[in-house]
């Protein structure tokens, strides 16, 4: 492949931000989502004037509830943008396929500095005691009334199974069965997470957690306990994608996206996915490393998603960084992922311990890294390679970045 | 295959019939799982769609299979989610033995909890639940060949 073909290497991360992050914040999901896009703006050294994209995951949504702070309309408006190119959607290669269409449009032309922001306020949604969690988009129901479930959901709800907890405690359980992982090897992502949120002032959960703790924890879908799972919260988050070419003087040194991943080679599906030891960043991840010289020995820093914990031991294995099927003993006792380990991972804390940002989090983190801009929590030498990856099932996508 | 009528039926939230899904969801009351296949090349076909997605034809009818599965995975669950089995119960995913590639998200039932092994042999038995929409017969699983 010529490299000129691979035209997200146009496209740059040139800034980040995020608003206000808590685990109920009850403040206007509009007006954190703003927060977090002027931060983002000003990071970059940019203006509202500057801004000439939108893009943003997965656009307004009614259900679940909180899932969906703000549409690409809304911020478009409120912030009186005039866009050459805009997007938002559902169906794409995880949260961070916004986030690549944003690169495209930048390579393409029809822009050249793109707002990309993912917003939520599902912890005030759920209310004052926390209730429901969330289940997936086109989920929803929960019971009498005469509701019926349609659509892919009729193939989950009558069995109740309404949680992509469940869903991907299958995997998990099938990848334990055919590799003989353990719960005391899955518990190192949620531990390395604790850790890393210990010193994240942002973070959602700070108290240090030990093994004991993790498999005293009561447990929600086995292989899952409850540190298993991630903490629904409100915040947003927001990055500025730039065309390389007008990134130069800005005020941080350009990322540059070297490389995509977002394919998915199998059925779009769940549960009729054909092996279901991965998921779709299985194709994800091959493409990503088709489409670069690096190889998965270059990377320095690997944000990976944990909506649930065992997804980001899926994802070390789609993206080469361990063998397949050798995720459980390459996380095992924590030392390889650790901060300053051979291969940090989740140095803010994850979802697990920092909150259910959804995707952009692991994005926000990895450019504050790779900027040398951690504090307390900064990698000890900043990251030139890095790898960012979110999403889970039929919903799966990657990044790599390089430094200028 | 046998009914789950010994203990109270659970409350579940029940499908709504389409032409597509009636025969999937209805075929218990004949004690029979029923998926469409392709009468031109014999692709079991799920879930419904207008055509095979292996040779594009329209020429589809439901047909019974044996209802012998294998399970592929499962989750013990204990997290209240909704209304629904008693605590915990069993999710799976099962594979039918005419094409492993249809696959069913299903609950494991009449089983031990830690009996649940992946790979072991199953059977499919239909919970029955009367509805003014017409009535549903939900396909579950209980291990047996």
């Amino acid at each position: 492949m010529d490299e000129n073909d691979i035209i997200e290497r146009r496209a740059c991360i040139s800034g980040v931000g995020q608003s206000a992050i808590g685990r109920r914040l009850f403040r206007d999901p509009l007006e954190l989502t703003l927060d977090g896009c002027l931060a983002a703006i000003e990071h970059a050294g940019l203006t509202t004037d500057d801004i000439d994209g939108i893009s943003t995951y997965p656009g307004p949504m009614g259900t679940p509830a909180g899932f969906s702070g703000a549409g690409a309309y809304d911020v478009m408006d409120a912030l009186r943008l005039q866009c050459g190119w805009y997007a938002s959607g559902l169906e794409t290669s995880g949260q961070l396929g916004s986030v690549v269409n944003a690169c495209l449009a930048v390579a393409s032309g029809l822009a050249t500095h793109v707002l990309c922001f993912r917003s939520v306020y599902e912890g005030s949604a759920q209310g004052e005691k926390g209730g429901r969690a969330a289940v997936m988009p086109g989920g929803g129901g929960g019971g009498g009334g005469g509701f019926k479930a349609s659509g892919f959901m009729q193939w989950n709800l009558p069995f109740s199974a309404p949680s992509a907890a469940i869903w991907i405690a299958m995997f998990a359980q099938r990848h334990f069965y055919e590799y003989g992982t353990t719960r005391e090897q899955l518990a190192w992502i949620a531990l390395n997470a604790r850790r890393n949120a210990e010193l994240n002032p942002n973070a959602i959960y700070r108290d240090p957690m030990s093994m004991d703790d993790y498999m005293a924890a009561r447990m929600i879908s086995s292989p899952f306990c409850l540190y298993d799972c991630d903490i629904p919260c409100d915040g947003a988050t927001a990055v500025i994608v730039s065309r390389r070419d007008a990134a130069k003087d800005l005020r941080n040194p350009p990322l540059r996206v070297e490389a995509v991943g977002v394919r998915i080679d199998g059925r779009p599906s769940w549960d009729q996915f054909d092996d279901l030891s991965t998921m779709a960043n299985r194709g994800a991840g091959k493409q990503l490393w088709e489409r670069t010289e690096y190889k998965p020995a270059d990377v320095q820093m690997a944000q990976l998603y944990d909506g649930f914990s065992w997804i980001t031991m899926s994802w070390l294995e789609a993206l080469g960084l361990c063998g397949i099927g050798e995720s459980g003993p390459f996380i095992e006792g924590g030392e390889r992922i650790k901060r300053d380990g051979v291969l940090p991972v989740n140095t803010h804390g994850g979802q697990l311990s920092a909150g259910r940002l959804h995707g952009y989090g692991f994005l926000h983190e990895g450019a504050t890294q790779m900027w040398g801009q951690g504090g307390d929590r900064q990698i000890p030498t900043p990251p030139e390679v890095g790898i960012v990856a979110a999403g889970g099932g039929n919903t799966c996508g990657a990044l790599l970045l390089v430094r200028e | 295959m046998t009914d789950v009528e010994e203990t109270a039926t659970p409350f579940r939230i029940l499908p709504k019939l389409t032409d597509n899904n009636r025969d999937f969801w209805t075929g218990g009351a004949r004690d029979e799982l029923r998926f469409w296949r392709c009468q031109d090349c014999g692709y079991y076909i799920h879930p419904p769609q207008p055509l095979c997605p292996i040779d594009h034809s329209k020429h589809l009818k439901t047909e019974a299979v044996s209802g012998r599965a294998t399970l592929a995975s499962f989750s013990v669950n204990h997290q209240p989610w909704m209304p629904g089995p008693e605590l915990p119960y069993i999710v799976a995913i099962v594979e039918i033995i005419e094409q492993p590639s249809v696959r069913l998200t299903t609950n494991l039932v009449n089983c031990p909890i830690d009996e649940a092994h992946i790979d072991m042999e199953l059977r499919v038995t239909f919970e029955h639940h009367p509805d003014p929409d017409g009535d549903i017969y939900i396909p579950l699983f209980e291990p047996g060949e």
